[in-house]
C-alpha cells in the first residue's frame, strides 16, 4: 500500500514538472513567434533587408502630408531625420492630426512604404508612446 | 479650505495608525479579550479618511485652482457629475480612494469577525495596518492631493473628455472595491498562518471576503470593458491590452482562491495552495497599481505619470512579498491529513485540475504582459505582443477547461462514480450536432470553432438542465457557471459572425456593400456645456428592406482640446449595430466604421449572471450561518 502511494506521489510530481516545462516552452515559442517590433524610420533605413514580419513604425505624422480617398489614407511618418509613407486603409484614431505623435502597425513594402493594418489610439492630448519619444531622443 | 481640511485629516488619520498599532500590540499580549477601544480607534481612522476624501471632492466641486490636483484635473465648464468622478479619474484621487477602501474594509472586517479568535483578529488588523502605513506614506510623500499651488490660477487644466462618461465614472471604484478588499484575504490569510488558524472554521469565515472583492471585481471589469466598447470606437470589447491585462490577472487568482477555500471547507486540504494564491492575488493588485501608475506600462490606456511613484511601490511590494514568504516559510505547518485520500475521480480533483488550467492562463497573461517590459530593460529592444499570442494560447485550453467545468460539478467530494452517463454523453452528442449545424458554412477554423462550441454548448445545456430540474441546490455555482459558458458562447458567436466596413466617406456620398448600404445624409453642429458637437445622419438600408437610422457623434472638447468620437449603437437581443465617425484635420472625408456585432449584449448579461451568482453564495453563507 504505501509503494503504491509513493509511485502515485512520483508519478504526480513527474506530470506537474512535465506540464510546467511543456507550457513554459510554449508560451516562450509563441512569444517569439507573435511579438511585434517597434522601429523608427531612421532604424527602418539602415535595414539590409526587408523582413516580411508585422512590425510598428513610430514617429510624428509630417504636416501636410495627409492625403484622403474613400478607401485609404496616406501620409509621412518622420522622426525629423527620415521619413516614411504610410499607406492605410482602417480606422483612424480621433487624436491622428497632422504633426503628433503617431504608431502605425503593419508591414513594408519597401524601405520607402509601410502598408499600414492599424494604427494606434492615444488617449491624452499630451501623451506621446514611450518608443517614439525615445525614437526621437535617440538623434 | 476644503484642500486643508482634506490635508490635516489626512495626516491625523495617518498618526491614528501608530495608535492603533500600539495598542493592538499591548492587547495581544496583555489582556484576554479583545479591546474595544481598537475599533473605536479604526473607527476613527477611517473617519478621517473619509473626511479627507470629501475634502477633496469639495476641492473638486468649488473648483478650488489653488489646489494642484483639482488644477490639472478639472476645469469650470465641467458638468458636476464630472466633477466629482474626476476626484478618483486621476492618479492622487485615486490612491486616496485605495486607502478609504484599505480603512473600510478593516473597520468592516472587525465588526464582522467577533465570534473569531482575539489573536487573529489582531494580527490581521496589524498585518493590513502595515499596508495602510504604506500607502499613507506613498501618498504624503509622492503624490499628495493636496498639493497647494501660488499664484492660483484662474482655470484648471480639465479632465481627458474620454473619461467624462457614466460608465468610467463608477469604474475606479468598483474595481478598486475588488482589488483593494484582496488586502483583508491577504492580511487574514497572514494571519491566520502565523497563527496556525488554518482551519474549515477560517475557510467559512474568509470565504465571504473573497466573494465580495470576486464580484467587485468582476463588475468592475465588466464596466471598463462596456466603457471600452463603446467609448474608444473600436467595437470591441476586450484588447488583451496591459491595463486590462493587469485587471484580469487578479480575477483569475480570485477564482481560482475561491475554489480553492471551498475544497479547504469541505476537506480541510490544499492549504498552501490556498496561502499562495491569497498572497498573489493581493501581489497582483499591487502590481496591477504599479504597472498603471509607475508609467513603465506602454499601453493604449496609460496616461502621462511618474517613475518616483513606480519605485516607491516597487520597493513595498517587494517588502510585503519578502514578508508573506518569510511567514509562509516559517510559520506554515503542513497538517498530516493533506495527503490523504485523494482520489482522481472527485470533485475536488475536478477543481485542482481546473485551477491548474486558470494557473496556466493567469501565467500566460502574466508573461504577455511583463515580457516586453523585461525586453526593454534587458536588451532595450520595443516590442508588443497582441491578440494573436493570447488566442493561440489560450484559446485550445479552454476546451479541456469548460468540459472538466460540466463535469466536476456532477461529482461528489473525496470520491465518486459518474451517474446517468448516458444523459451525460446524449448531451454531448446534441452539443456537437448543434455546433456542426453552426460552424458548417466557415470557412477557415472550422474544426477548432465546432469543438469550442461544442464544449461551451456542452456546459451551456448541462448547467442549463440543472437550473430548471435541480430545484436550488447550489443555485449560486449553476447560475455562475452557466454565466461562464453563456459568456464563451457570445464572444464565439460574436467573434466568428462579425461583419465590419470601414470607408471614408464625404457628406452625401453612399457605400454599397452586399447586405446593405450606407448613406451618409448631412451633419448637424450643436453646442454643449463643454464641447461642441457634431453629429452624423446615417441611414443604412439592410438587404431585407428595414432601414436604421445611426447617429455617431464627434465631440470638440475645449478644454483640452481633444476630439472624441461617440459611437451609435442599435442594440437589440441578437444583434448590436455598430457606427463611429471620425474626423481627419483639413479633409473633407470622415472616417466611418459600420460593424455588425452578434450577441453583443449577451455578453454583458454573461458577465452579470457570472458575479449573481458569487452574490447569491455570499447571501445564502450568511443566512445559513
Amino acid at each position: 500500500m504505501y509503494g503504491r502511494k509513493v509511485k502515485l506521489r512520483f508519478f504526480f510530481v513527474l506530470l506537474v514538472l512535465l506540464t510546467l516545462v511543456l507550457s513554459v516552452f510554449v508560451i516562450l515559442k509563441s512569444l517569439e513567434e507573435n511579438v511585434v517590433y517597434f522601429q523608427s524610420p531612421t532604424e527602418i533605413k539602415a535595414l539590409s533587408e526587408i523582413e516580411k514580419k508585422k512590425i510598428r513604425i513610430g514617429g510624428m505624422v509630417k504636416i501636410k502630408s495627409i492625403s484622403m480617398k474613400t478607401k485609404e489614407i496616406k501620409f509621412i511618418i518622420t522622426d525629423f531625420e527620415n521619413e516614411i509613407n504610410v499607406i492605410y486603409s482602417g480606422v483612424v484614431p480621433n487624436l491622428f492630426t497632422e504633426g503628433k505623435g503617431v504608431v502605425a502597425e503593419g508591414y513594408l513594402k519597401d524601405k520607402n512604404f509601410f502598408l499600414a493594418t492599424k494604427i494606434l489610439a492615444k488617449h491624452d492630448e499630451n501623451y506621446m508612446p514611450p518608443e517614439v519619444k525615445a525614437a526621437l531622443e535617440e538623434k | 479650505m476644503s484642500s486643508l481640511i482634506g490635508l490635516y485629516s489626512l495626516f491625523f488619520g495617518f498618526s491614528f495608525s501608530f495608535l492603533i498599532v500600539l495598542n493592538s500590540v499591548k492587547n495581544f499580549r496583555d489582556t484576554k479579550n479583545f479591546d474595544n477601544r481598537i475599533i473605536f480607534l479604526t473607527f476613527l481612522q477611517f473617519f478621517f479618511v473619509i473626511v479627507s476624501f470629501l475634502g477633496l471632492i469639495a476641492s473638486f466641486i468649488s473648483s478650488d485652482f489653488s489646489n494642484e490636483t483639482v488644477f490639472n484635473h478639472s476645469h469650470t465648464t465641467k458638468p458636476l457629475f464630472y466633477k466629482i468622478s474626476g476626484t478618483w479619474g486621476n492618479h492622487e484621487g485615486s490612491l486616496l480612494l485605495w486607502l478609504f477602501v484599505l480603512t473600510f474594509f478593516l473597520l468592516l472586517f472587525l465588526l464582522r469577525s467577533k465570534n473569531q479568535p482575539k489573536r487573529y483578529r489582531i494580527l490581521t488588523l496589524l498585518f493590513q495596518q502595515i499596508i495602510i502605513i504604506g500607502f499613507f506614506i506613498f501618498i504624503i510623500k509622492t503624490s499628495n492631493p493636496f498639493n497647494y499651488i501660488f499664484p492660483v490660477p484662474s482655470e484648471g487644466l480639465g479632465l481627458n473628455p474620454i473619461l467624462q462618461d457614466p460608465a468610467l465614472a463608477i469604474h475606479p471604484p468598483i474595481l478598486y472595491l475588488g482589488y483593494v478588499g484582496s488586502s483583508i484575504i491577504f492580511s487574514s490569510t497572514l494571519s491566520a498562518t502565523a497563527l496556525n488558524y488554518i482551519s474549515k472554521e477560517w475557510a467559512i469565515h474568509i470565504k465571504q471576503w473573497v466573494l465580495v472583492s470576486w464580484i467587485f471585481l468582476t463588475l468592475g471589469i465588466l464596466l471598463g470593458s462596456i466603457w471600452a466598447y463603446y467609448e474608444l470606437g473600436w467595437g470591441g470589447f476586450w484588447f488583451w491590452d496591459p491595463v486590462e491585462n493587469v485587471s484580469l490577472m487578479p480575477w483569475l487568482a480570485l477564482t481560482t482562491l475561491f475554489h480553492c477555500i471551498l475544497v479547504l471547507e469541505k476537506r480541510l486540504i490544499l492549504t498552501s495552495w490556498v496561502i499562495i494564491l491569497s498572497i498573489s492575488t493581493f501581489t497582483l493588485s499591487m502590481c496591477g497599481t504599479f504597472l498603471v501608475r509607475s508609467g513603465i506600462l506602454n499601453s493604449v490606456h496609460t496616461f502621462a505619470n511618474d517613475p518616483e511613484r513606480g519605485l516607491f511601490i516597487l520597493i513595498f511590494l517587494f517588502c510585503l512579498i519578502f514578508l508573506s514568504l518569510f511567514i509562509f516559510f516559517f510559520f506554515h505547518k503542513i497538517k498530516r491529513n493533506d495527503s490523504d485520500s485523494f482520489f482522481w475521480l472527485s470533485k475536488e480533483s475536478s477543481i485542482l485540475i481546473n485551477n491548474w488550467f486558470m494557473m496556466y492562463f493567469l501565467s500566460v497573461v502574466l508573461i504577455g504582459t511583463v515580457y516586453p517590459i523585461f525586453l526593454d530593460v534587458l536588451s532595450s529592444k520595443k516590442i508588443s505582443v497582441g491578440p494573436p499570442f493570447y488566442n493561440k494560447l489560450i484559446i485550445p485550453f479552454l476546451i479541456p477547461f469548460l468540459l472538466a467545468m460540466a463535469i466536476g460539478p456532477k461529482l461528489k467530494w473525496i470520491k465518486s462514480n459518474l451517474k446517468n452517463k448516458f444523459n451525460l454523453i446524449l448531451l454531448l452528442v446534441i452539443s456537437l450536432l448543434i455546433s456542426i449545424l453552426i460552424t458548417n458554412n466557415l470557412d477557415d477554423g472550422f474544426l477548432i470553432n465546432t469543438i469550442l462550441i461544442t464544449s461551451s454548448f456542452y456546459l451551456f445545456f448541462i448547467t442549463l438542465r440543472d437550473l430548471i430540474s435541480r430545484k436550488f441546490k447550489n443555485l449560486s455555482q449553476n447560475i455562475a457557471h452557466f454565466g461562464f459558458s453563456l459568456l464563451i458562447l457570445s464572444i464565439l458567436f460574436n467573434n466568428i459572425f462579425s461583419t465590419e466596413i470601414i470607408t471614408n466617406l464625404k457628406i452625401g456620398e453612399s457605400f454599397q456593400s452586399k447586405n446593405f448600404k450606407i448613406n451618409f445624409e448631412k451633419v448637424e453642429r450643436k453646442d454643449k456645456q463643454n464641447f461642441k458637437s457634431i453629429i452624423g445622419k446615417f441611414n443604412i438600408e439592410n438587404s431585407n428592406g428595414t432601414i436604421d437610422q445611426l447617429n455617431p457623434e464627434l465631440r470638440i472638447y475645449n478644454q483640452p482640446n481633444i476630439v472624441t468620437s461617440e459611437a451609435d449603437i442599435k442594440t437589440n437581443i441578437f444583434t448590436d449595430k455598430f457606427i463611429t465617425m471620425n474626423l481627419v484635420q483639413n479633409q473633407e472625408y470622415f472616417n466611418i466604421r459600420y460593424q455588425i456585432k452578434p450577441l453583443m449584449i449577451w455578453i454583458w448579461i454573461s458577465v452579470l449572471l457570472i458575479s449573481f451568482g458569487g452574490l447569491i453564495s455570499l447571501f445564502k453563507k450568511k443566512y445559513e450561518n
